[in-house]
């Protein structure tokens, strides 16, 4: 049994969402480099260069690497055995991530990106709701893992409930297709996070947890969804598109694949695209 | 690809020189707006009321940029998705906008009207707002506080730089770029 204080998950959430808005992580601008390398187009160049000045602003001047702060989304993995003390008038772990959240984006000048209402669309003023997902599983292991998910490139993501006869070729055709139809939208480079299988709702969490995997550009350990994974960012990148949708060889920077048992009738396809701002970033207590 | 430097705000004949893949660096005024900005100023237009900035010769920029630190004029501020603002631009450009800066493609609509009106499209890193806040030197809200980040701002900016996607000729950066580049 592990007993954690409220007060320190809400100051942990505090600070991560601050840190993940200003700073690129390691792995984040290893890839960016190595794709750089990779970019033909004059245009293209430039805009990676722009990428990486834009982090080292972002970093020294604790600024927003983009405006878009994002919505701020949270994937919380709970052994059973953990307990949570109730301090500094937090009632919940739900309300220990919400109030870092508000804290958070309110200290760190990050925009309040959230409306109350998906049509009456006032904002809520605090970047509350946080989005949260849970985990429970056995143990007395605590992780939150933090992304902030920019409106632009989430607009262009996708849910495909295909027959199982479309196979591995119609799943491949409509992860490009996505990605041909989001062009110049989602700010590329893109990352692209894709989930197969599971059922409606849990294919597009599923892609979502995709894009979360570290280090980014690292495969899927399944042999048949690696090589999936590499052949479509080849296909991704030939389409043209390039850095900002300007023309180049870099269309994306990684694409992760996570897959899951399915319906016998069903062949569920999310594609969940992310920007080259990749604000990932977790903390374990 | 040429590479300009012009002063806003811009004549016709500026805009006649400008072709999709320049460079341009812009001096002077720009107003910024999103979705529910451009909502309110569209129901004026529509009402037939005077509109709170004048567009003619004018820029927007679609941002809704980060709150400012202390003693700092603005926070991050990249272009935000052209798109949602498609079906308010051509009434814009009829009025006398020259110009819209964001990021991604346009509809056929607001490609047209920038023929029509001699109007031109442009785009900023999106994704690079603190690198792109170094160009803004000034900003102030003018109209509609109450929107919080999408509320218009008037902002005065040194050679910030954008790419011309879409000319008053049809060209097209995103569509000619990917020509080049697709395999
Ligand atoms: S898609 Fe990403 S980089 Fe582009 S504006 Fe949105 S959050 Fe920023």
């Amino acid at each position: 049994m592990k007993t954690i204080n409220l007060s320190e998950v809400r100051d942990r959430v505090k600070d991560i969402v601050q840190k993940a808005n200003f700073e690129l992580q390691d792995d984040v601008m290893k890839v960016i480099e190595e794709m750089e390398k990779k970019e033909e187009s004059p245009a293209g160049k430039a805009v990676f260069e722009q990428i990486k000045q834009n982090a080292q602003i972002a970093k020294d001047e604790k600024l927003g690497l983009c405006q878009d702060t994002g919505l701020a989304v949270f994937f919380v993995e709970l052994g059973e055995d953990v307990r949570f003390h109730r301090d500094d008038g937090l009632e919940s772990l739900r309300d220990a991530i919400t109030q870092g959240t508000r804290e958070g984006y309110e200290e760190g000048y990050l925009r309040k990106s959230v409306v109350a209402d998906p049509i009456r669309r006032k904002n809520t003023g605090d970047n509350t709701p946080a989005y949260i997902h849970w985990e429970l599983d056995k143990g007395d292991h605590f992780k939150v893992q933090f992304v902030a998910k920019g409106g632009g490139a989430e607009n262009m993501s996708q849910v495909r409930m295909f027959a199982p006869a479309a196979g591995k070729e119609g799943i491949e055709d409509f992860v490009v297709e996505v990605i041909d139809t989001g062009g110049s939208n989602p700010c590329p480079p893109t990352i692209v996070g894709v989930g197969l299988g599971g059922n409606f709702e849990y294919s597009a969490l599923l892609a979502k947890k995709a894009l979360l995997r570290k280090p980014l550009g690292s495969h899927n350990p399944d042999p048949f969804y690696a090589d999936m994974e590499k052949r479509l960012l080849e296909r991704i990148n030939n389409l043209g598109i390039g850095p900002q949708g300007m023309g180049g060889r870099i269309t994306s920077l990684a694409v992760h694949i996570e897959a899951f048992p399915c319906h016998i009738a069903s062949m569920p396809a999310a594609v969940n695209v992310q920007c080259h701002s990749h604000r990932v970033l977790s903390f374990e207590l | 690809m040429a590479e300009h430097h012009i002063k806003t705000p811009v004549s016709d004949e500026v805009i006649e020189k400008l072709h999709a893949g320049d460079q341009l660096f812009i001096t002077g005024s720009l107003y910024t707006g999103r979705d529910s900005a451009h909502k309110k100023l569209i129901d004026l237009v529509e009402k037939g009321e005077k509109l709170p900035i004048d567009i003619k010769g004018q820029f927007i920029y679609y941002v809704g940029p980060t709150p400012a630190r202390p003693g700092k004029s603005i926070g991050s501020a990249g272009p935000t998705t052209s798109y949602r603002m498609d079906s308010f631009a051509p009434t814009l450009y009829k009025l006398g906008l020259k110009g819209t800066i964001g990021k991604g493609s346009r509809n056929k609509e607001v490609k047209d009207s920038l023929q029509k009106y001699k109007g031109v499209y442009l785009a900023a890193v999106g994704g690079a707002g603190a690198l792109i806040s170094k160009s803004i030197e000034k900003a102030e809200v003018i109209a509609y506080p109450e929107l919080g980040p999408e509320a218009v701002r008037k902002v005065e900016v040194k050679e910030f730089p954008c790419i011309v996607i879409n000319d008053m000729y049809g060209g097209d950066l995103y569509e000619e770029g990917k020509k080049s580049y697709q395999k």
